[in-house]
């Protein structure tokens, strides 16, 4: 009997050391190298990391608020015809699907200068790796600190969002031809990334989320991005341009049901 | 063998017996300081800081009103263990036990103490919109909070209310010659914020809708919270419990001019921002600065509040 109270106890002993739970939120380990290799396969051991001199990427030290953190990829070198940047992975390490957008990028645009808005759980590296119309791929990365407090990636108003759902906006200055303009894509939508749960149903929210969106001018694509489920709610699009003729400009937007969004600004 | 298993034992007995002496301590917490308001209204003040294991999350304004047939907890605590201490409080104050635990809105340091009140086996009671947000953020407070909060997270739970108040039909509860009134408000601090007024002494608890001293947070819509805030300033009240800083019976009316002077003054340089096209990035770093001094823990929070204001206001 004795024996099987001292047994019972050094188990739960045991147990109570198990269970003392590991650092749940930061991931001791770097995931980098397991994510390169699982995006670019073969090719990752030939990624130029440090590319300092091609790409610029801007973020805040912090993210203040874990829905919505702005990021800005710029490049440093114009865009030619035999020399451009086809493609931008950006990727965030430790969110659930880290691949977070890429972008589909005409050798037109001139100097690459593109923000968007990324959901970020929890204390991160961040990555744009810019892959060259000959291949080759090029790699800047920073760290992002995750908010304090009670800032939780999701959205802080759902029914006003879905109220206004593929509502569009195209912002920008009145443009000169020939000159870079700023323009913004901005399209309401709630984004749902398909974790987040319904209590009534005892369901997870069906994905419902923008897909892709796409810019041209006089239906030459400037910019086509594929969104993944980082993407914040309202996804924005906000990049330089160069119209150099009158023409307009139009945006297109795609999500998971199929839906599709479409607003178009002329430029005289 | 049976040596080590003795001594085994006795290090386990010795850790046992530790554990129930320190939990079974009856005396009040010096730690943990109760604030009559008024007649049969306490409220224990949340600390100005970040929480953290040290805190135990203890950073919101938590506390309960008695009636001559129970008690109301409003606010249970930012862990299971603030809980506790709060539960503890009560049954130094009255026998009767507790028959409501009314959540104002979906943040850890309103909601993390509920678990410590099953026992009671109350009505949880919340915002009809509190159950999705509640959903929406489990899983990240969880890993969040478990780290953030260390030892005093044990026990926590995500409890849900078993009853809810939706918008336009307030609820009364009645503690036994003593009526609540439960108002529940379109998306403000929160898109599930309640408040609750007992008619007995016309004290208004705001929940979140109110800050004093530490700056408030934006986790809902900012315009939305403006209007009501105007709402609240004209309510005819005795005394106000807010959501964080001190009750008062003549403090509140400034409280809420402060706060809508700081969300006026970011909407309206941010407004400037959005219509000349410019960048969250510019906003943060230029608006709201002549707030700076008005508020504690302003770096904490001021940026974030001046983003989730930016995306709002570019849809205005």
């Amino acid at each position: 009997m004795f024996n099987r109270i001292i047994s019972l106890l050094t188990a739960s002993l045991a147990l109570a050391f198990i269970s003392v739970p590991a650092s749940a939120i930061t991931p001791t380990e770097p995931l980098w190298p397991t994510l390169k290799v699982e995006y670019f396969g073969d090719r990752a051991e030939f990624i130029r990391e440090d590319a300092n001199d091609l790409l610029v990427l801007e973020a805040p030290k912090r993210a203040e608020d874990a829905a919505i953190v702005p990021i800005t990829i710029k490049s440093l070198v114009p865009q030619t015809a035999d020399k451009y940047i086809k493609n931008i992975y950006f990727i965030i390490d430790n969110n659930p699907e880290p691949m977070s957008a890429t972008f589909h990028l005409s050798p037109d645009l001139g100097l690459i200068d593109i923000t968007t808005r990324m959901r970020v759980d929890q204390y991160t590296f961040i990555r744009a790796v810019a892959e060259m119309n000959d291949g080759s791929l090029h790699m800047v990365s920073r760290f992002v600190k995750a908010s304090g407090g009670c800032s939780a990636p999701a959205g802080k108003d759902a029914a006003a969002a879905l109220a206004r759902l593929g509502k569009m906006q195209i912002r920008m200055r009145k443009p000169t031809i020939g000159e870079p303009v700023t323009a913004q894509v901005i399209v309401s939508h709630p984004n749902y990334n398909g974790l987040q749960f319904d209590q009534a149903s005892r369901l997870y929210i069906r994905e419902h989320r923008v897909t892709n969106m796409t810019v041209s001018y006089n239906d030459k694509t400037l910019i086509s991005v594929d969104t993944g489920i980082s993407v914040s709610e309202d996804p924005s699009l906000r990049f330089t341009f160069t119209p150099t003729e009158a023409g307009t400009l139009k945006a297109d937007v795609k999500d998971t049901k199929d839906q599709e969004f479409t607003q178009q600004k002329e430029i005289m | 063998m049976h040596r080590i298993l003795l001594f085994l034992s006795t290090l386990l007995l010795s850790l046992l017996i530790t554990a129930c002496s320190s939990e079974s301590k009856n005396e009040s917490n010096n730690n943990y300081p109760i604030k009559e308001v008024t007649d049969g209204i306490y409220y224990h003040q949340g600390i100005h800081q970040e929480p953290s294991e040290e805190n135990m999350g203890a950073i919101a304004n938590v506390g309960f009103i008695i009636g001559e047939r129970c008690v109301a907890v409003i606010d249970s605590g930012g862990s299971y263990l603030e809980g506790t201490y709060l539960r503890q409080a009560i049954t130094e104050k009255t026998d009767l036990p507790v028959c409501y635990v009314i959540n104002s809105h979906v943040h850890p340091d309103h909601i993390f103490g509920n678990a410590a009140f099953k026992d009671d086996n109350p009505e949880f009671i919340g915002n009809e919109k509190l159950p999705a947000a509640i959903a929406a953020r489990q899983g990240f407070f969880a890993k969040t909070f478990k780290e953030t909060l260390g030892a005093a997270y044990k026990g926590t739970e995500f409890i849900s209310p078993t009853r809810t108040v939706s918008i336009g039909n307030p609820v009364t509860l009645d503690l036994g010659n003593r009526k609540l009134i439960l108002t529940a408000y379109p998306t403000s601090h929160t898109d599930n914020d309640l408040t609750v007024f007992d008619q007995k002494t016309k004290t208004l608890w705001t929940g979140d809708l109110l800050f004093m001293e530490r700056i408030p947070v934006l986790d809902g819509s900012i315009n939305g919270w403006l209007s009501t805030m105007q709402q609240l300033k004209k309510l005819d009240l005795n005394y106000v419990v807010p959501g964080h800083g001190t009750a008062s019976k003549d403090l509140w009316q400034q409280g809420f001019e402060n706060q809508i002077r700081y969300f006026t003054t970011i909407h309206d340089e941010i407004r400037v921002i959005v219509d000349n096209l410019g960048t969250i990035k510019e906003a943060t770093e230029t608006v709201g600065i002549t707030e700076q001094n008005s508020w504690e823990l302003f770096l904490d929070y001021h940026r974030r509040n001046v983003t989730a204001s930016f995306v709002q206001l570019e849809w205005e």
